[in-house]
Formats: C-alpha cells, structure tokens, sequence
C-alpha cells in the first residue's frame, strides 16, 4: 500500500521536473503559466486539507486517542464500580502473566483461529474449483454459497443455536438415522467446534470468490499443457494449479485470521464463553473484564494484547502483499 | 462412451454441489420455516420441515414482547446514516489522497492507515470512557460517530482512493480548461464515474453497520434504542428461557430484507464484498 504511494509520488515529481525544463524555453509564458499553477494549487491545497479533513480528524479522535489511552490505562487500577483510578505501575502487565485464565484463553483464541482458517480455507477452495467451470447452475450455486454472507451475523448465529440445542433440529436429524447427538453447546469439545462451524459456514463464501477469481486468472495453456504431458487433473492441480494461486491463498489465509480474532457476537450468544471458559477468545474476554468485572484498566491491557497480535499479523501480510505485487509484475 | 459418460459426471455433479449447499441454505430455511410453527411444535420429533399448524402470533409477540417497530427503526435509520455519511466522506478523502499532491498528504494518509491496523474492539474500553465523559453513553451518537469517522471508514476511504488513482488526468485537465475549481471537478466528474466503487463501499458500510454487536451491547442499556441483533438476543420469557419462535420471526424480518435485495444485486454484492475483503 505505501509502496504504491511511494511510487505514485516519484512518479509525480518526475513529471512535475520535465514540465519545469519545458517551460524554461519561453520565459514569459513559463511566467504565466507558473503564476495560474500556484494560485490554482494554493485552492487546491485548501480543497485537499477541507477533504481529508473529516477522515483525518476522525482517525485521531477515534483510534489514535483511545490508541494512546490504552496505554495509559494499562499501568492505572481502574474500578468503574468503586470509582477508584489510580497508578498501578506494571501490575496490570503482570497480572496477565499471573491470571490463570490468560493461557486458557490465548489457547481458545488460537483454537479458534485455527479451525477456522482449516475449514474456511479448504471449503472455500473446494468450492471454488467445483465452480470454476461453464455449467449452466453455477451462478445459482454460487449465490447460496454466498447467501449466509449477507445473512445478519446475530440473526444467523441465533437460527444455528436453535439447531445445536439438545433437543434441536440436528440431534433430531441425527435421532432420525439412531445416532445419539450430544449437547453440542454445552459439552467442551463440541462447543469450539459448534462455534468453529458456524463461523465457517458464515464467511466461506467471500474466500471462495477470492479463490475463484484467482483460478481464473490461471492459464488455460499451461494447465492443458500439462494435461497432454500426461498429468491427471490432481497432479495437475496439486503442481501447477496450486502453486499459481499460492499468493492468494496466504494472503486470505491472514485476513481470516485477523477476522477470526475479533469474533465475539457468536461467542456472546452461542455460549457465552463456555463451558467452562472453553470458547473464551480473547475479546470475549476483554469484553467480561472491562465491562462486566468493571476493571477497565486490566480490560485494556488485554486490548493492548490483542493489538500486538493483529498489529504483527497486519505487517506480515502487507510484507506478503508487497513481494506479491512484484511476482505478478 | 465419452458421451455416455457425461450426463451422469454432470448429475454427479449437481448432486454433489447440492449435498454441499446444504449447511449454506438450510439454516435461513430453518429460521423462516420455524417461525411460524407454534412453541410446541419447535422441538418436535420428528424434526418437521414445513410447520404442520402454521401460525404467525411469532410475528404478533416479537412486536409485543419488545419495542420491535422502533428498534428495526433504530437500525434502519443508523446504517442509512452512516452509510450515506461513509460514501460522502471516503469519496471526499479517497479523492483528496488520489489525486491532490498537498503539503503533508502521504503523512495524512499514513494517519489514515492506522485505522486498519486498530479493530475497534481494541479501542472500545478508553470509547466508552470518552462518550461517558461526553454524558453520551445510552445514546445513538457513539454509533454514528465511531462507524462514520472512525477505524470502520477506513476502508471505505482506501477503496474510494484505489478507483480515484485509475481517473485519467486529462479528463480532470480538461475540465479545468472549462474552468472547473478542484470540488466542482471532484463533484461533477470524478465522482459519477466512481458509482460501482461507491456502490461498494455502500454495500459493505451497510451490511456492518446493520450488524454491529459488541458496540450497541457496550454503549446501549434501554430498549427503545436497541439496534436489531442487540435486540434479537432479548426474547426471553418470564424464567429466562428463550422465546425460540418469537426470537426466529424477528430474525427473520432481520435477515430476510438484506436477502431480498441481495437476490436482486448479486453481482454488485458479491464483487464488492470480495473488494472489500481483499483490501481489508
């Protein structure tokens, strides 16, 4: 992204020096000329700041302060019910090393991470291959697919509760065929992956198009190639295919990770973080301490936690994003 | 024998493409379905597919039970808000950093960028501190303002920026020998060619704004300024439990209204969330 800026500037600075050299022929005119581009610049470094302005504004009043008060925050004791607020130094930081909740969750988080990026990412890519192709019903596939998408998140977790009830929709399925489901919701394991599935179905749908455009910007002539060279379409897919949209495959790969981090509607109303603290992420959590327990000051070193980690995340994939620019060119 | 095979490989095919719609389509169809069977009929066994008393007293108590017509009013009219608001702005900024070259423009932009490094939920405890101090907490304002000018633009402005970029100049200079000022070129030129971007950036600002949850959960305590999924979650009877045919007509009349008019604009949909998701 800055690197596009960076280029963009260069390459406005250079025909801002040809144009200069040119007019130095004819003075008068260059005279002219320069005097009409100052004042028309001068309205238009007016016009700039007014645009940005409302943007630029908002950044700082809304992230970069709050950016700032979390630090801040952080090294005070801060009881929104007592009414207390005062400097605690680093106790805040060493009560996340302390707190025997901290490991449970950081591992839900990743759990959580993880199962949605090997099931978003392997449906999505299975799905796209599956409608890469002319056939007269793709576009109807591909629109249900897509469907959950636009489905309200809450509206769509909640249909998805009542199905993962006890006595819901898919242990009566289940029941129909004499298998015995469990209480997907309430019992550890199944909970995450109840969790995990819903969030999976939700998205699957925009990485799939990602992928699917990716398979269309593949070749023809190299993959029918490799088909006369006598490879089958797995081998195929598996050294050629793959390897080509490799690019896009890493970088969905970082977005759904960074998407998976800030889950907490799902968690808030499949489970409410149990059982146990079993589908506690980390934003639930924050969530229960700051505006629950009231402790806004631990509330926001977790915060500060969890901007670390999608602050590493966000440089790798504009580093990602960056070295990919330069393979396609 | 190839042609032999073909029509079977091909209903193979739908078959299997079927079998994997399944978990993408049958929960909507469980969720309209369901909310017209009566409470008894929710847990039945066998499971029923279609409600066998059809009944739509769900539709009659999600409006009873809760403030329902004005809290579908709430949501309705903070994503409108804030998405025309977003379009506006982001055009105005995305054409500023595009095609503007003021003092001080890349170090703007780069403040800018700070917003898709911060998700908002890192930021909502020092938020809701601040519109506390403001004595703007139980209000509607952190909503709008935060959605509208804060880390969720964002994007909207770096995408209105990626179309502004591609604008020839000499249309911009063409303009200008007609004597247009810099707004009366953004305004009259730039920006009707900018609709399919614009068009994205709609889209998506209304589909997150529709579903926002952790904001109105932290800032919001009365039910008459409910947004709608902070509102579908409340269907509770007497005891706690959950009103599940009530709770899946609001959803319903939640969902199904975006479905409609997704259904009518596939395409501009699906292109531009998948914009969306590729530059986030």
């Amino acid at each position: 992204m800055t690197d596009t800026l960076e280029r963009e500037t260069a390459t406005a600075g250079r025909t801002g020096r040809t144009g200069r050299s040119g007019r130095a022929a004819d003075r008068s005119a260059a005279r002219v000329t320069r005097r009409r581009r100052r004042s028309l610049s001068g309205n238009d470094n007016l016009v700039g700041y007014l645009f940005v302005a409302p943007q630029v504004l908002g950044i700082v009043a809304f992230v970069l302060l709050p950016l700032v008060l979390i630090f801040y925050y952080s090294f005070h004791e801060w009881n929104v019910l007592a009414n207390t607020f005062r400097f605690v130094g680093t106790e805040n930081v060493e009560r996340l090393f302390s707190d025997p909740k901290v490991a449970p969750v950081l591992g839900a988080t990743g759990i959580f991470s993880v199962g949605l990026v090997i099931g978003n990412l392997s449906i999505a890519l299975l799905l796209a291959v599956m409608l890469n192709r002319k056939a007269r019903a793709i576009t109807l596939f591909r629109t249900l697919f897509f469907s959950p998408v636009v489905v309200s998140l809450v509206a769509w977790t909640i249909v998805w509760g009542f199905l993962l009830q006890n006595d819901g929709g898919i242990n009566g399925l289940l029941q129909l065929v004499g298998v015995e489901g469990p209480n997907w919701l309430r019992e550890g394991p199944t909970a995450m992956l109840s969790v995990i599935v819903v969030q999976v179905f939700k998205n699957v749908g925009l990485n799939m198009i990602l992928f699917l455009s990716a398979l269309q910007g593949v070749p023809k002539e190299i993959t029918e190639a490799a088909a006369i060279d006598g490879a089958g379409p797995f081998r195929t897919f598996g050294r050629i295919t793959l390897p080509l949209i490799s690019p896009m495959i890493l970088l969905t790969t970082i977005i759904t990770i960074v998407g998976s981090l800030q889950v907490f509607a799902q968690i808030a109303v499949l489970t409410q973080g149990g059982p146990g603290i079993s589908t506690t992420v980390l934003v639930y959590y924050l969530f229960q301490q700051a505006f629950e327990f009231h402790r806004f000051g631990y509330g926001s070193t977790l915060a500060l936690v969890l901007f670390v980690i999608v602050l590493i995340l966000t440089v790798v994939q504009w580093q990602l994003r960056k070295r990919w620019v330069h393979y396609e060119n | 024998m190839k042609t032999r095979r073909r029509p079977a490989l091909r209903a193979l095919f739908y078959v299997g493409m079927s079998l994997l719609a399944i978990p993408f389509v049958f929960p909507t169809w469980w969720m309209i379905t369901s909310s017209f069977k009566p409470i008894g009929e929710i847990f039945a066994f066998p499971p029923t597919l279609w409600p066998q008393h059809p009944t739509i007293q769900p539709y009659v108590d999600a409006f009873t039970e809760q403030p329902f017509l004005l809290q579908y009013w709430n949501s309705m009219y903070i994503a409108v808000v804030v998405t025309a608001a977003t379009m506006l702005f982001s055009a105005m900024a995305g054409y500023a950093f595009a095609r503007i070259r003021f003092p001080g423009v890349n170090a703007l932009f780069l403040v800018v960028l700070i917003g898709l490094l911060v998700p908002s939920e890192v930021t909502i405890v020092p938020l809701f501190q601040i519109f506390n101090q403001l004595g703007l907490v139980n209000t509607h304002w952190p909503l709008l303002l935060v959605t509208t000018f804060g880390a969720p633009s964002v994007l909207a402005t770096f995408i209105m920026r990626q179309y502004f970029v591609t604008l020839p100049v000499e249309l911009e200079e063409a303009a200008r020998l007609d004597g247009l000022g810099r707004a009366a070129i953004w305004w009259r030129i730039a920006m009707p060619l900018a609709k399919a971007s614009l068009g994205a950036v709609a889209i998506f600002t209304f589909l997150h704004t529709w579903n926002l949850y952790l904001e109105p959960t932290v800032y919001l305590q009365s039910p008459e300024l409910f947004t709608l999924p902070q509102a579908l979650t409340r269907y509770t009877d007497a005891y706690g439990g959950q009103m599940w045919n009530v709770q899946l007509a609001a959803a319903t009349m939640t969902a199904v209204p975006v479905l409609v008019v997704f259904v009518l604009a596939q395409r501009q949909f699906v292109e531009g969330l998948a914009q969306t998701g590729l530059k986030g």
